[in-house]
């Protein structure tokens, strides 16, 4: 067994209203950032978790992702990295 | 009858609902503890509104995983009512038990203020008090509000008349769609396929005392009485 630093995304998924991306946008237009030309705000989740190797270690935060990390319905999420600890 | 209000941490709305019940219509009434695995007896569970375990992650999302959401969700296997007002209401999506998901309010702001809702089906266990297309109005407080489906669910749930409550702009003007929170069809209130579950994020719980408005919520209260005594 092994100790994972796990990284995951987890955003509102395309299409869905995101008024939260929609304001930070904004606010970014009005700094002078003009080449923004689409914001989506989401969660950042650092997970340590033990496992057997990396593969595993992935595979068991994706199945929370599914379970409970991310609603299915309205959000995408993608493992960011797997690291050693 | 006994109605069952289930007190989560963060909870803040469960003595509105037993308010309600006792001296609304004059039923028993218990709170019940979100560790514990026993309903008492109840006839009908209310999730109550609030802000359970801090909306952390996304509102209602680890409340679904208390100890007592197991028997909640017998409960309304076995056909017993269970009502979910405003928190309640996003338990019941992230659960499982209705379809859908209520994401942060369109305006990002926090709405608190008496909104009107038509009645757009009132041959349910929760609505058969009030006049079918009627309009009433009920409080709402939440900053999660906005109701969201794919449109295949949305059709579904207007072709099987699962949309109880809509949010609307006046009686005169009953047929312009208005809401507070920017829900997909001003979607306020659905129940499931079966018709024992209900999610609305208005609160009806507070909306029963002539002395601080109109006291259309109670309907909601009476329905259920009607239909599970008879």
């Amino acid at each position: 067994m092994s100790r994972f630093r796990v990284a995951v995304h987890i955003v509102p998924r395309r299409g869905i209203l995101d008024p939260q991306g929609k304001a930070v946008a904004d606010a970014l237009h009005t700094l002078g950032f003009n080449g923004v030309k689409d914001c989506h705000v989401g969660r950042h989740i650092v997970l340590d978790v033990d496992a057997a190797d990396a593969k595993s270690a992935d595979s068991n935060v994706r199945a929370m992702c599914q379970k409970l990390l991310a609603n299915p319905i309205t959000e995408d999420f993608e493992i960011a990295s797997v690291n050693g600890l | 009858m006994k109605f069952g209000i289930v007190t989560f941490p963060g909870s803040n709305s469960d003595y509105d609902a037993y308010h309600a019940v006792v001296d609304g219509i004059g039923e028993e009434a218990i709170y019940l503890w979100h560790k514990d695995h026993d309903l008492q007896g109840s006839d009908v569970i209310i999730l109550p509104g609030g802000f359970s375990y801090g909306d952390y992650l996304r509102a209602g999302a680890i409340a679904r995983f208390s100890p007592i959401m197991h028997e909640v969700a017998a409960h309304a296997a076995k056909g017993g009512p269970v009502v979910g007002f405003c928190n309640g209401f996003q338990i019941l999506c992230e659960a499982g038990l209705l379809p859908g998901v209520l994401l942060r309010n369109a305006s990002l702001k926090f709405v608190s203020q008496w909104v009107k809702l038509r009645v757009e089906n009132n041959d349910t266990l929760f609505t058969n008090a009030y006049e079918k297309d009627s309009i009433i109005t009920i409080p709402v407080a939440h900053g999660d509000g906005r109701y969201t489906a794919d449109d295949e669910t949305l059709d579904r749930l207007e072709g099987e008349g699962q949309v109880v409550f809509r949010y609307v702009s006046s009686p005169g003007d009953a047929d312009e769609w208005w809401n507070p929170n920017g829900s997909m069809r001003a979607i306020a209130g659905i129940i499931n396929d079966q018709g024992n579950v209900l999610g609305m994020m208005p609160h009806p719980e507070r909306a029963f005392d002539p002395l601080i408005g109109p006291p259309h919520g109670l309907g909601v209260f009476k329905s259920m009485l009607a239909a599970v005594r008879a």
